[in-house]
């Protein structure tokens, strides 16, 4: 009895430390991915950036965490106060969750789950909840017409992201997202399937809500949507959340069509480098390329990014559904 | 272990569905709704189902109940305490709740399954010498795609029809065009040229 009693507490504590391993990390990489975004901005801008607080800046991060953990915590006086507490914490909570099932490399995952894939899409299809509770709550025309428009947004591109997936899976006949990226061991999905990976990433961008759909927080428009009534923690709780969705957007990109922790094909002497470096690299390039486009591109009109995603992405999403099925039925591909 | 879960899972379902009428506030009415179907997800997980609880997420969660959301919080909410007595639905109550009963009888009693493992050839199993060597390593999503596709095709093909037709029944209730409004139309502003477009007039 004692010696199951002494298992179960191995057990937590083996889960309860798995899970800082990967949570920590992820908190330190959402950090150091703002203070990539100032700097990337600053240089496309031909500035300096943040080079004040430590050696180039590189504590800027930590003393901006720290700015926003001593200030004081508003609560509006006509707000709905227990949904307006919860809708950050949820945010934060539902960004973390997906992280679960992210392999970095082989055999280094969490939880591999044989519906990872579907797993993914259920949770970061809860990151609607979040933006439209604290649009709803904060009880202010911004917030809710900022919530308003991020949940249309969010909403309307997952079709196509799931679309998108399903020809992924078409091609790789598996849910497992280990199993994903070991049937990329031949080719690359970005190579043949290259216009659904550049649908994939405008989509992306569309369902973190960034530049250039980043219409939810217009600041011209919208004082700065849905976080509007925020301040101090709350509003620090949604800033990670959107962040570290981006991270897991760019390895969502990385694991469906970059070939995940696999080096690059061709170049057998790569695989003396270890299988996370490759993850983390091509995750890197892909959010370099989320802060390029911020920098480049001017903000979409709420039509026309509607229009982009149902008259444009989903019927050529589901054209390439078809014919992707077709050639792999026609000379019996399929896995 | 398993029983501590499902022990879990089934108290908060009903205690949040029973939030789900009790609440004033109807936000807060689709909220515990969200963590009702979360509940119900978590049973099917027990079940061994793990693809019917990811959809459930998905499609209940993911895009009913943010629908249900979006009417319910654009609609000018008064939060109005019961006027009336909860007693005067009692008639109706007992109606309802005589067929539920009656239906969960009937579930247990009879036998309403109608699927034949022993006529149906399920898994081909003609082509494999041991069926269970089949059934061991296939998982929900083969199994599912076995059935649909071959045994209930017809019915799965029905099934999108009928989300068709109310496809088309919704958009056909929005669909009129207001002529006194100016709409961008893409491709005539790229069809212009210089030429056409700019007159030069002296």
């Amino acid at each position: 009895m004692e010696t199951l009693i002494f298992m179960m507490y191995i057990l937590i504590l083996n889960i309860l430390l798995k899970s800082l391993g990967l949570i920590v990390p992820l908190l330190v990489g959402v950090a150091y991915l703002t203070l990539l975004e100032r700097k990337v901005m600053a240089s496309m801008h031909q500035r300096r950036g943040p080079n004040v607080v430590g050696f180039f800046g590189m504590l800027q991060p930590f003393a901006d965490g720290l700015k926003l953990f001593v200030k004081e915590t508003i609560l509006p006086s006509s707000a709905n106060v227990l949904i307006f507490i919860l809708a950050p914490i949820v945010t934060f909570l539902i960004s973390l969750f997906v992280w679960a099932v992210i392999p970095f490399d082989y055999d280094s995952v969490f939880v591999d789950i044989n519906v990872g894939v579907l797993y993914i899409l259920a949770i970061s299809s809860l990151g609607v909840y979040g933006i439209i509770t604290s649009g709803w709550s904060s009880n202010s025309k911004w917030s809710f017409l900022g919530s308003l428009r991020s949940a249309a947004q969010m909403v309307s591109y997952e079709v196509s992201i799931g679309i998108i997936i399903l020809c992924v899976l078409i091609c790789s006949g598996s849910l497992n997202l280990s199993s994903i990226v070991e049937s990329q061991r031949n080719v690359w999905f970005v190579f043949p399937l290259f216009p659904l990976f550049v649908m994939f990433f405008i989509s992306g961008l569309a369902e973190t809500n960034r530049a250039p759909f980043d219409l939810p927080e217009a600041e011209a428009e919208l004082v700065s949507g849905y976080s509007t009534e925020y301040s101090a923690m709350g509003f620090a709780l949604f800033f990670l959340g959107e962040y570290s969705n981006m991270i897991l957007m760019s390895s969502a990109v990385t694991i469906y069509f970059l070939g995940g922790w696999l080096p690059p094909i061709g170049f057998s002497f790569f695989s003396f480098i270890p299988g996370f470096f490759w993850f983390g690299f091509k995750t890197t390039c892909i959010l370099f390329l989320f802060v390029w486009v911020r920098a480049a591109f001017p903000r979409y009109r709420y039509d026309q990014l509607m229009r982009l995603g149902w008259k444009i992405f989903l019927p050529f999403s589901l054209g390439w559904l078809l014919f992707i099925s077709g050639i792999l039925l026609g000379f019996d591909w399929l896995i | 272990m398993e029983n501590i879960f499902f022990l879990f899972f089934s108290s908060f379902s009903i205690v949040f569905s029973s939030i789900v009428i009790l609440s004033k506030n109807p936000v807060h009415s689709i909220l515990s709704l969200i963590l009702v179907f979360f509940n119900a997800s978590g049973l099917l997980i027990l079940l061994g189902s793990e693809f019917l609880a990811m959809l459930f997420i998905i499609v209940y969660v993911g895009a009913v109940a943010v629908l249900f959301l979006f009417v319910i919080m654009m609609l000018n909410i008064k939060i109005s305490g019961l006027t009336t007595s909860i007693y005067r639905y009692l008639p109706i109550f007992f109606v309802l709740g005589s067929i539920f009963v009656f239906e969960f009888l009937m579930l247990f009693y009879f036998d309403l399954v109608s699927l034949n493992l022993n006529n149906l050839d399920l898994f081909q199993t003609n082509f494999l010498n041991e069926w269970t060597s089949f059934l061991e390593p296939s998982n929900n999503i083969d199994v599912l795609g076995q059935l649909l596709y071959t045994y209930y095709s017809y019915l799965f093909l029905l099934s999108g029809v009928i989300l068709l037709v109310s496809m088309i029944g919704a958009i056909s209730l929005t669909l009129h065009r207001r002529n006194d409004t100016k709409r961008q139309l893409i491709y005539k502003q790229i069809k212009r040229d210089f030429s056409s477009s700019i007159i030069w007039k002296h």
